[in-house]
């Protein structure tokens, strides 16, 4: 055996052995109490940092010693356990019947809502306090969402932009929870929740920008449209990828909770996205780190081509929150006013708390999933437009404006004019606008541009000014 | 006992003067130079006596350096933060010793047991500004966090046409072989990484490197993935410099000097090829070997012109030879020197199998294997 495996081994035992004493000791200590455990206070920072290997401070014997010298302790401890078994994974009561926790509970988890289908509040509900030009601007803000999703619908169909996802029957969701917030409150997308930036101030220009992938875009042309984000309006750049954001809103809320700031972070999701393990990771990582962070599930019914009954056999997404410990809310996703009350009163918790809040919000996706989707090859079209006509959650939320006298069919008629010409003026404005420059490609790859990639700038550009005709003309070089 | 060549005091001065100005190169060659490496027994020692110091440096093995650069770290700056499977008690190689007690359970911490979690977690840490550091326990571990590392850290910058960025993450994991590790406790996976445009892969060779590394890697503006190589942590013993200072990223390091053929490796596999350029000495063969300790992205400048020098190249690792990051260098060199080439670029690598237990002799890389490449690329 060559000399340096032999001493390989026997390093890799002696660590082992090492790793496995400080396992013993780090499960003896989570045991008993941290008090009278620590360092000797003698022993400053510097000689505890190198004292690696010293195993005294902490032992077997030390544990049993801190039972013997609390007797009251010790017989609080024996009455406890007639009535408490203590695992160190959990503290349970005992049971000599053999029973098991049922798959799903025989009562569906209810789903808080305040408005009917008519937009009629409901007998007896509390309504939020919203005043008359916040329940207008969100109004406003779902018939604009609306208008620019069907125009942009429209425009993928045309040829004109390659790609595009819409918001429809989730206007509610998207609108409701972002006045519910507060700017300052960080969200990390999916890609369906384009009425949070529009809320926020994003422009039909900035919509434009992204989706014609122009030289005015922030993301430099670099993604499909739809993948929005802003950093002035606390609006993280959306990926494609499903579910991924989910455990960054959990780290970012911890860097929120350390700086004390009255804050939360705000995932989206959809309810294919609580399949992905991510969605499982940023659950428990929240739960145990204990952090302000709402986890907004959209629970449209379908991922892509897949219903909900291929994607799960819980009672929905709202019971897995107890699984993780995490304090959960199911509402229709459709009523506008319970949306609002519940992401307020869910935001209020987390941040005074310190604890991640999961909200269902049950609705239907009355859109194809994208427009490189056909939804009627899986599902009726009479469903669809049972969901289209009967449960519209802009159609709902106006009925109630209506009913207080806040909105009339004039002021629609002027609002859904002004968004279609403004949509359609920002739309011809962007597709004319030149693409951003060819050296667009190479940054931000890394903060600065290494040797690597200024070599391969440079090979592009050669190969570039040998054949224009391979490359578009609208790349500025 | 010592199985790395000790250079004569004289020796080493020589080497010291002839190499650099830079105080950098100075301090990393002295280390090489002077290291002695303890056997397991004296590994303990080694430990207990790491405090000792010795004019502005400290006799500390490799497990200690990184736990100084972590306490440097979380010292230099309120918004840094250490975290990982078991990292609270200071983790099952004891990298993290004493972390938690003297910063405290807010920023030196366990996580649960989930790696797409931790990297998931370290990276919105760091889109906020924070200093994210990493643990995965082992890197045959980072598999369940590639996504994460791969679609999230590396592109976080680029898509967001630099509005975000996760530059504050940087993820630690020991890799390579030990002996015993078997199929999920050796591997070298850094290769998987290399193909990452937005990601930097840094991998040192020694407590010195070790240290001024991962205090670069921890303030570099970008995700950088850190290999540890964990056989090392005890074995590798030499003085390091006291405080806070860093060394480049992205810049190789010629670590001995010769005129027959260049070899280029990183992190532990570094050893090995040091004694195979002892040997090849004795045979009359004058090897450079190579640092390369920054494999993302790497410095082709300094091994383009070791090889033109040269005439020939030899890389080796731990991990397996097809696909592996050697195949990268062997290209790029042999584009950037193939009229100076004398021989083909040779690659003594792992073999294309999982790590095997027993056969760990036979799969590895040795010293033979690396001088008889040596000797078959003189001899072309």
């Amino acid at each position: 055996m060559p000399y340096h495996i032999g001493a390989r081994r026997a390093v890799m035992k002696s660590l082992l052995q090492s790793v496995r004493s400080n396992v013993r000791e780090a499960s003896t200590r989570n045991k008993c109490s941290w008090a009278g455990l620590g360092w000797p206070a003698s022993q400053n920072a510097m000689e505890r940092r190198y004292s690696m290997t010293s195993t005294s401070f902490l032992s077997a014997r030390r544990y049993l010693g801190s039972q013997v010298d609390h007797p009251k302790r010790q017989q609080q401890t024996e009455a406890h356990e007639k009535d408490f078994l203590h695992f160190p994974g959990a503290k349970t009561t005992f049971t000599f019947s053999l029973e098991y926790i049922k798959e799903i509970s025989e009562d569906p988890v209810p789903c808080y809502r305040l408005l009917n289908d008519h937009g009629d509040p409901i007998d007896g509900a509390e309504l939020p306090e919203i005043e008359q030009s916040l329940g207008v601007k969100m109004y406003e803000t779902m018939a604009i969402l609306q208008t620019m999703d069907n125009l942009y619908y429209e425009a993928q169909r045309q040829g004109r932009i390659s790609f595009y996802v819409t918001s429809i029957g989730e206007e509610a969701i998207n609108v409701a929870s972002a006045a519910a917030l507060s700017s300052d409150d960080l969200i990390f997308p999916q890609y369906r929740e384009q009425g949070v930036l529009l809320w926020r101030g994003f422009t039909l220009k900035d919509f434009a920008s992204q989706c014609f992938a122009n030289d005015e875009d922030s993301g430099k042309g670099r993604q499909m449209p739809v993948h929005y984000g802003s950093k002035k309006l606390n609006y993280i750049t959306v990926s494609s990828t499903v579910g991924t954001q989910l455990p960054h809103a959990v780290g970012a809320a911890y860097s929120l909770k350390m700086a004390k700031e009255e804050a939360c972070t705000v995932a989206y999701f959809g309810d294919g996205g609580t399949s992905e393990g991510d969605f499982h990771a940023a659950m428990n990582f929240a739960s145990v780190l204990e952090v302000p962070v709402l986890f907004i599930c959209r629970n449209n019914g379908w991922a892509i081509s897949t219903p909900a009954s291929d994607q799960y056999r819980s009672d929905g997404v709202v019971v897995k929150g107890q699984a993780y410990g995490i304090r959960s809310f199911r509402v229709d996703g459709n009523d506008t006013l319970a949306m609002y009350s519940c992401v307020q009163a869910a935001r209020k918790m987390a941040i005074e708390e310190s604890r991640p809040i999961l909200i269902e919000a049950l609705t239907y996706r009355i859109g194809h999933h994208t427009t490189s989707d056909d939804s009627s090859k899986y599902r009726s079209i009479t469903e669809m437009e049972r969901w289209k006509s009967l449960r519209d959650p802009v159609i709902r939320f106006r009925k109630w404006l209506e009913g207080n006298a806040w909105w009339d069919e004039v002021a629609e008629r002027r609002l859904r004019a002004t968004a279609r010409n403004e949509v359609i003026t920002t739309m011809v404005r962007a597709e004319i606008l030149k693409k951003p420059p060819l050296s667009d490609l190479f940054k931000d790859v890394y903060d600065s541009v290494p040797v690597h990639l200024q070599e391969q700038e440079a090979y592009v550009r050669s190969t570039v000014t040998r054949h224009p005709k391979d490359h578009p003309s609208d790349v500025p070089l | 006992m010592a199985f790395f060549a000790r250079a004569s005091p004289s020796q080493a001065i020589r080497r010291l003067k002839d190499q650099s100005q830079f105080l950098n190169r100075l301090l990393c060659s002295c280390g090489w130079q002077n290291r002695s490496i303890a056997t397991a027994v004296d590994d303990a020692k080694a430990s207990v006596h790491s405090s000792v110091e010795s004019g502005g440096k400290k006799r500390i093995n490799l497990c200690s350096a990184i736990n100084d650069a972590l306490y440097i770290a979380l010292d230099s700056d309120p918004r840094s933060y250490v975290f990982g499977e078991d990292v609270g008690f200071g983790g099952v190689f004891r990298c993290t010793t004493g972390l938690a007690d003297t910063f405290g359970k807010h920023r030196v911490f366990n996580t649960p047991l989930c790696e797409q979690g931790i990297v998931g977690f370290g990276i919105g840490l760091a889109a906020m500004g924070n200093r994210a550091v990493a643990e995965i326990q082992f890197a045959d571990y980072i598999f369940p966090a590639f996504d994460q590392i791969v679609n999230e850290a590396a592109k976080f910058r680029y898509r967001s046409g630099n509005l975000f960025n996760c530059g504050g993450l940087t993820i630690r994991t020991p890799y390579g072989a030990v002996g015993h590790g078997a199929l999920y406790h050796s591997q070298s996976p850094e290769a998987y990484f290399c193909h990452v445009p937005g990601l930097k892969v840094v991998i040192p060779r020694s407590p010195t490197q070790a240290k001024g590394l991962l205090l670069a890697a921890i303030r570099d503006p970008n995700p950088v993935i850190f290999f540890e190589p964990k056989w090392l942590y005890r074995l590798s013993v030499e003085d390091v410099p006291e405080g806070d200072y860093t060394l480049p990223l992205s810049q190789a390091e010629v670590i001995r000097e010769g005129g027959d053929i260049t070899l280029v490796g990183w992190g532990a596999q570094l050893a090995i090829m040091e004694e195979a350029c002892v040997e090849a000495s004795k045979e009359g063969i004058s090897c450079e070997l190579i640092d390369l300790r920054t494999l993302l992205p790497w410095d082709k400048e300094i091994v383009e012109a070791s090889v033109n020098k040269t005439g020939r190249l030899l890389v080796s690792h731990e991990a397996p030879i097809t696909g592996g990051f050697g195949a990268e260098i062997a290209a790029s060199i042999t584009e950037r020197c193939f009229l100076r080439l004398e021989s083909p670029v040779a690659r003594v690598c792992g073999l294309d199998t999982p790590f095997p237990l027993v056969f760990e002799p036979f799969y590895m890389p040795t010293k033979n294997k690396i001088l008889d490449a040596i000797k078959a690329s003189v001899n072309f």
